[in-house]
């Protein structure tokens, strides 16, 4: 096991974007160039990834495909390493990463090159994010990816995307900077930031309250938790097709991560100790926003509060330190970032054909695009939770665990399903069936050739998962248990 | 006569600047080879000081000018960045013609003053290289003389900084009044009690030492002297009389005061916390882009203050690491400034970068890198100069300081950002002229490259600064 695969995984899309950067600029003939090199590099970086699943050993609880270089010298390492429940989330970027370039084909016009840049870099750090062992490491991919999304927002957005791009860059760097001082604080605490050590030898529990806090206002922002959510409906909906993909499919699951990874992980006493606020802010976020996003009239902005709800759902689930709950939370992540990715390039579908995100524009497309509305339907089916989607697996482990820690907070809880139901049924039938009042909608084609690959590709996982979980809850059950023992022993032993 | 190898580089300068001078009013039109001369004596001294390496303390002139790793190098870095801002800033002063004789003999007469500066062990000697920079800083700052902002920039400088200077002189008498010597360890010798006379000496030297780092609340005279002198001059502004201050700082704060620490630590985190604070809330307003620089130098001051505050030796250690990683970053952005030329014309305004990324890609992304790196965005080295400086504040549980620090670190993020916005996402204006300036492209590219890869490397500067030991 010698070969650096997570390295390598990290690397290969930064080579990609250099051979992409010294292409020349201009011609129709070197953009396709670009493209392929990009779409070689992130779908090889798919295949490893998918090598390394197969050689994962879901057995063994300790990290696996661990390298340790010293970088700087007698402070930080540079670590890296996989569990089992990492290495989902590698295998959900390096997916959506390909389907993002391919998506580009229609939706971007200008700086295709540029464009195909940011996606790299930006695939590359969100790797770097779910394998980091080291909280410095971990710092330096998680605020990395803030550039090239700001650009991505920024450059090729909508019309108000200054505005957005701002937002979204201050809110979570502002987020940020206290995860910062706390990181800075574990290293003075315990002398060290490799999180495998920290594991071990735990921190002291006079000092855990207040860096959970730290660590939670930066993970809370980009989750994005209430009341601090409110970049996110903007971000999506100033962002071009593929950076809201990869934003609600990717980025907003580094939080859902680290929450499980380092909140859990390294503070168990004052996550305990949080645990009414989370639940909290949690049903806050499910109920308060579905019913935000019932009420707009804009498609990527529906979408983007239901992300907010799904999100609740995935912090409720982390926090009921149950097996069910932090299986279904991770279940939910993957699901989650399948099919809202899926729903934004539904969006972006129908928005390069009319250039219009609003609703009201749309209704009966049913009889003209049959081929779209059969996959809008599936996914629309899984953001709700249908049994047969990976979403109803998700959800129903989350709230079983919920069910366990309290029944108030589960019967609540279970009030965002039938919401969800509501705008995500409501939506679809405002835009698929109807009359067909908008003259100008006949002139829409159906699904080409790459749009259907892209949201076949999505529906099959969605599918396959909802019917058969076994794949995903055997590689995390191992590690999750792992993560609930310790847990569970460190908070015995303040008792 | 031994030791004379140790003040070799500092002789040759002085000479140097004093025969270019004359070569240059019997020969007419050279200007442009005394410019070369002068990069070409930076050179040799640069030489010169690599070749006096020691790892002792050296002591010169009964005590009063020291050699150590410190000042060993600071010289370095003072000298390789004047190496730098002549070279990028060639083309520059060739067609606006400033780059007659004087000019160059006058920053060569200002980096001597700094090298005497970074040495001094001695109250004297000290205000001798401070006056010897300072001088030709006034007149550098009032050369173009077709500009009134110039000439107004040279005087203000002039007026504010001998103001100063005359503080500096009261505490440095005051000083010496109440310990009998001039000399730095003598002082720490004699100065060890909390008594109200010694805090005041400390206090006026402080306050003549933070006017000249231009830290608040002694920055009045920053923004506008930086807007109205020529840019070359505020590139020199922006870089080696920073190093050679902060030298002075650590100097003073570490030998003569080092006794007194609580009664300095507290005007430090001051000076640190109000930098911060105001150099990111004041640059926002900003159009002139020299303007905001000097804004954003004063808060990147208050940085590099808040590890001195710390009293470790890491602290200081990190405090050079930030300063380095600073100068580079600026040397960058000057630079881009420097080719953004249209018919003879040179623009600094924030409108004037707008739309830059659809006709110069490679400028706008230089600049796209040094502003996130200005801002404190890993993986850029910025964050790594902030990451090491908070490091060391942490360290000591200075968690107001930090937390102070970083949330202002977000608030300048807005206005580097606000530069990116103008430059990526704007409409385009004219295209510049497609300049050929090899100084200029090379102190660019070296710079913006040193700022994206220091990641793949950072322990190299680690193991370069940490063989300075004050403490």
């Amino acid at each position: 096991m010698n070969f650096p695969f997570l390295s390598s995984l990290i690397l290969l899309p930064l080579i990609g974007s250099f051979f992409i950067l010294i292409t020349k600029p201009g011609k129709n003939t070197n953009n396709k160039s670009a493209k392929y090199v990009a779409l070689f590099t992130s779908f090889s970086n798919f295949i490893i990834s998918i090598y390394i699943w197969y050689i994962f050993d879901p057995h063994i609880f300790d990290f696996q495909f661990v390298e340790n270089k010293s970088w700087i010298n007698g402070f930080i390492n540079y670590k890296v390493g996989i569990d089992g429940i990492s290495i989902l989330f590698i295998i959900l970027t390096t997916l959506i990463s390909p389907l993002c370039i391919i998506s580009v084909n229609n939706t971007v016009t200008n700086k295709l090159k540029e464009f195909l840049i940011a996606i790299l870099v930006m695939e590359s750090l969100m790797i770097g994010v779910f394998c980091s062992l080291d909280l410095v490491i971990f710092y330096l991919f998680f605020e990395g990816g803030l550039i090239p999304m700001f650009l991505i927002i920024g450059i090729w957005g909508g019309s108000r995307r200054v505005y957005s791009a701002f937002k979204f860059f201050l809110f979570t760097l502002l987020g940020s900077v206290l995860m910062l001082v706390a990181i800075i604080s574990i290293f003075w605490i315990n002398g060290t930031t490799d999180i495998v050590e920290l594991y071990k030898t735990g921190i002291h529990v006079k000092y855990q309250y207040l860096l959970w806090l730290a660590f939670f206002s930066s993970f809370a922002v980009k989750t994005p938790m209430w009341p601090v959510h409110t970049w996110l409906p903007d971000a999506h909906v100033e962002a071009p097709t593929a950076g809201s993909v990869l934003l609600a499919a990717i980025l907003l699951k580094m939080a859902g991560y680290g929450f499980i990874r380092f909140s859990i992980g390294l503070f168990p006493v004052a996550s305990e100790y949080f645990i009414p606020l989370i639940y909290f802010l949690s049903l806050v976020a499910i109920v308060y926003t579905s019913f935000v996003a019932l009420m707009q009239d804009d498609m990527k902005k529906l979408i983007a509060y239901s992300s907010v709800a799904h999100m609740g759902y995935v912090t409720l689930g982390i926090f009921t330190m149950t097996q069910q709950g932090l299986e279904g939370s991770i279940v939910q992540m993957i699901s989650h970032g399948l099919v809202s990715a899926a729903l934004f390039l539904c969006v972006g579908v129908v928005y390069e054909r009319m250039h219009s995100r609003l609703i009201a524009s749309y209704g009966g497309i049913v009889s003209i695009m049959p081929r779209y509305a059969v996959l809008f339907m599936i996914f629309t089916l899984a953001a709700i939770g249908l049994p047969g989607t990976s979403g109803f697996i998700g959800e129903f482990l989350i709230l079983m665990g919920a069910f366990k820690k309290s029944i108030i907070v589960a019967t609540i809880a279970t009030l965002g399903v039938i919401l969800g139901a509501a705008y995500m049924l409501w939506l679809y039938k405002r835009v698929i069936f109807g009359k067909l009042n908008n003259i100008e909608l006949i002139k829409m084609l159906d699904l080409n050739k790459s749009e259907t690959f892209i949201l076949v590709s999505l529906a099959i996982p969605t599918l396959v998962f909802g019917f058969y979980p076994e794949p995903l809850l055997n590689t995390i059950e191992v590690s999750i248990n792992n993560l609930i023992d310790t847990y569970n022993y460190q908070i015995s032993l303040i008792e | 006569m031994a030791n004379i190898i140790f003040i070799l580089p500092e002789i040759f300068i002085s000479l140097s600047a004093m025969f270019l001078l004359i070569f240059g009013v019997f020969k007419k039109n050279s200007s442009a080879t005394v410019y070369i001369l002068a990069i070409i004596t930076l050179i040799i001294s640069l030489i010169l000081i690599i070749n006096s390496q020691t790892n002792h303390e050296i002591y010169l002139f009964n005590n009063s000018y020291k050699i150590d790793q410190l000042s060993n190098l600071m010289k370095i870095i003072a000298i390789i960045s004047g190496i730098f801002f002549m070279l990028s800033s060639y083309d520059y002063t060739k067609l606006t013609n400033l780059s007659n004789v004087e000019y160059s003999t006058l920053i060569l007469c200002s980096i001597l003053g700094m090298l005497v500066m970074i040495s001094s062990y001695d109250l004297i000697v000290f205000y001798i290289g401070l006056e010897l920079q300072s001088l030709p800083l006034y007149v550098l700052a009032a050369f173009n003389r077709n500009k009134i902002q110039s000439s107004e920039a040279g005087l203000k400088y002039f007026v504010l900084s001998a103001l100063s200077s005359g503080i500096l002189l009261y505490g440095c008498s005051l000083l010496y009044g109440f310990s009998g010597s001039t000399n730095f360890y003598t002082i720490s010798q004699n100065i060890y009690s909390h008594e109200t006379k010694n805090v005041f000496g400390l206090v006026f030297i402080l306050v003549g030492l933070a006017f000249k780092i231009s830290a608040v609340p002694f920055h009045m005279w920053a923004p506008d002297v930086y807007e109205g002198s020529p840019t070359s001059v505020t590139l020199f502004f922006a870089m080696v009389p920073k190093v050679a201050a902060l030298t002075v700082f650590i100097r003073f704060l570490y030998v003569p005061f080092v006794n007194l620490i609580d009664q300095w630590q507290a005007i430090i985190i001051f000076l640190s916390l109000s930098s911060m604070i105001f150099g990111a809330v004041a640059a926002i307003g900003q159009k002139n882009l020299k303007r905001l620089i000097a804004y954003s130098s004063i808060g990147h001051m208050g940085y590099a203050l808040a590890g001195l505050a710390v009293g470790t030796n890491s602290g200081i250690q990190n405090s050079i690491i930030y300063i380095c990683i600073y100068l580079i970053m600026n040397l960058g952005i000057f630079c881009c400034l420097f080719m953004m030329k249209r018919n003879g014309k040179f623009f600094d305004n924030l409108e004037d970068l707008s739309g830059l990324s659809k006709n110069h890609p490679v400028i706008s992304l230089s600049l796209l890198i040094l502003l996130f790196s200005l801002a404190g965005i890993p993986p850029m080295a910025g964050f790594f100069a902030k990451f090491y400086v908070f490091m060391s504040v942490i360290e000591k549980s200075m968690y107001f300081l930090a937390i102070v620090g970083l949330i202002s670190t977000v608030v300048s993020a807005f206005y580097y950002l606000k530069i990116i916005k103008i430059i990526y996402f704007d409409e385009p204006k004219e295209k510049y002229d497609n300049v050929n300036f090899i100084g200029v492209k090379i102190s660019l590219t070296l710079s913006t490259l040193l700022i994206l890869l220091y990641f793949v490397y950072p322990s190299g500067l680690i193991n370069l600064i940490s063989k300075i030991n004050i403490i």
